[in-house]
């Protein structure tokens, strides 16, 4: 298990310069933008990780109510958080983006906007688990985990048709539509990347959670065998 | 330019510090588990 | 099925003589929505034809919030007495509960909203440019989006901590999507400049899918330990 893990965070590490390299040297340089395009290359595969995140976390919750397994639970809060932190990465960057080729720090575009919902749902779901009394509710949780999945795709189709409003300036100019091959490739390479990241990161915190439950039976197992106070964290 | 850099370094940081996060969870997690077998 | 309508009734029924009776929720909802009709016209210094804009807009922000007020009562009052409990363990099922409770809010809901219509249409110079009827239209399926997500996230939050201030966390992202079909179509209907038909439509798919969701997913949601 552990030299699984290693391995993994090696081939991470190794992705991830790779995707760096890309990034920074390889792609050229883009016509109107200039160097800060660049970002496009981190920007963009986070955002689509922090939905891949999400979706298994939609899959775990399920997986929860089907059986009730411990294991669907852990997955679901490691999926979420991990979510959580590439979907950060997406807010923080993307105005980091915007200032200097728009000049503005924000735009209610559809795409951010999403994300920002999307964060907001998840960061819910988070605060739901931890603020539960008596622990961690991973029922509620999964009944959450599978409105906010539903939810998601509302969000996405609402703010498609009915924000007409507002500029939409077109951040990354249709990623799929003609974009020159190099810079495709950087894109994809860094995605790979970190899609690595993230198994990584779920894999360590879905191991975290386990641990966590095992530590909890135990204390529930010993408390049953000597009665004791024990206070609860 | 400054935006570029301040992007990278952010996403980097971002994900250290959820690193940082999940370090301290076990160890915190260990010491419990330290602490059963003990008593 | 006869169960399913009985426990429904009865209920119902029980809700809404509670809520007569002390008329707190319906109260502690107009009052607070009042203050926020008062308070953003104070914050903004409108045109008539600004104000028509964003009239519609606005309404919903002011119910969306009173709302919480109520769907907060109605969860804390079952706690109070553990009835809650009593439902768990009861064989009524958990289904009849939900929709009861969805439709009682939900009439409270309308309630507040026809005493606060007439406060809209003075304060902001209203007029209905389409048909009255798809404003009535508009308006019910976006009180049921509110009041049956409502409902349903209400029952979770309260198993927590700080339960007051949960719900609207966890409610307020949810119900994105329905505000801005709500938002769009009132406007549209008021200021006459589209068809409200797409929001109507959504607004449809969306009421059926969490209302079946909810129902679904509330004896999860209740029997949570």
């Amino acid at each position: 298990m552990k030299s699984g893990f290693i391995i993994l965070a090696l081939i991470t590490l190794l992705l991830l310069s790779y995707g760096l390299y890309q990034a920074l040297v390889a792609a050229p340089t883009e016509a109107t933008m200039g160097e800060v395009q660049r970002i496009f290359y981190y920007h963009v595969p986070s955002a689509w990780t922090a939905l891949l995140c999400f979706l298994a976390n939609f899959v775990a919750s399920l997986w929860f109510l089907a059986g009730r397994s411990g294991r669907a639970d852990a997955v679901a809060v490691a999926t979420a958080e991990v979510g959580v932190v590439f979907c950060t990465v997406v807010l923080l960057t993307g105005p980091l983006w915007a200032r200097p080729v728009w000049g503005i720090w924000w735009a209610w575009d559809a795409r951010l906007t999403s994300t920002l919902v999307l964060w907001l749902i998840y960061v819910g779901y988070l605060m739901l688990r931890k603020f539960s009394v008596g622990g961690p509710n991973p029922m509620l949780a999964a009944a959450f985990g599978v409105f906010g999945a539903f939810n998601a795709v509302f969000v996405f189709m609402a703010i498609r048709w009915f924000r007409t409003q507002q500029p939409q300036p077109v951040f990354g100019g249709g990623p799929k539509s003609g974009i020159d091959p190099q810079m495709r490739y950087a894109l994809m390479a860094n995605w790979v990347a970190f899609l690595a990241l993230a198994i990584l990161l779920i894999w360590l915190r879905y191991t975290l959670q386990r641990v966590r439950q095992a530590v909890e039976e135990a204390h529930a197992m010993k408390s049953l065998v000597e009665p004791e106070v024990r206070t609860r964290r | 330019m400054k935006f570029l850099y301040a992007a990278y370094g952010i996403t980097w940081l971002v994900h250290i510090v959820y690193l940082i996060i999940l370090t301290r969870g076990f160890q915190q997690v260990r010491d419990e588990a330290e602490e059963l077998t003990r008593k | 099925m006869s169960t399913l309508i009985d426990v429904l009734g009865s209920t119902l029924a029980k809700d809404l003589r509670l809520e007569w009776r002390s008329k707190d929720a319906v109260n502690a909802m107009l009052f607070f929505a009042l203050l926020v009709v008062v308070i953003f016209s104070f914050s903004f210094d409108l045109s008539a034809e600004e104000s028509r804009q964003i009239a519609g807009g606005l309404i919903w922000v002011a119910l969306l919030f009173a709302a919480v007020v109520a769907l907060n009562q109605t969860w804390a009052r079952e706690l109070r007495n553990q009835a809650l409990d009593a439902y768990r363990v009861s064989p009524a099922p958990a289904e009849s509960l939900f929709l009861a409770k969805v439709i009682g809010n939900f009439l409270f809901v309308t309630v507040l909203e026809l005493l606060m219509t007439p406060m809209f249409v003075v304060f902001y110079n209203l007029h209905s440019v389409r048909p009255l009827y798809e404003l009535a239209l508009v308006s019910a399926l976006g009180n049921w989006a509110l009041v049956a997500n409502g409902t349903f996230f209400g029952a979770m939050s309260i198993r927590t901590r700080s339960r007051e201030v949960m719900l609207p966390l966890i409610l307020f992202p949810i119900s994105i999507p329905a505000l801005l079909a709500m938002v769009s179509a009132t406007t549209a209907t008021l200021t006459g400049e589209s068809s409200p038909r797409l929001s109507l439509v959504f607004l449809l798919v969306y009421d059926i899918v969490f209302t079946i969701l909810g129902l679904l997913l509330f004896d999860t949601v209740l029997g949570a330990e």
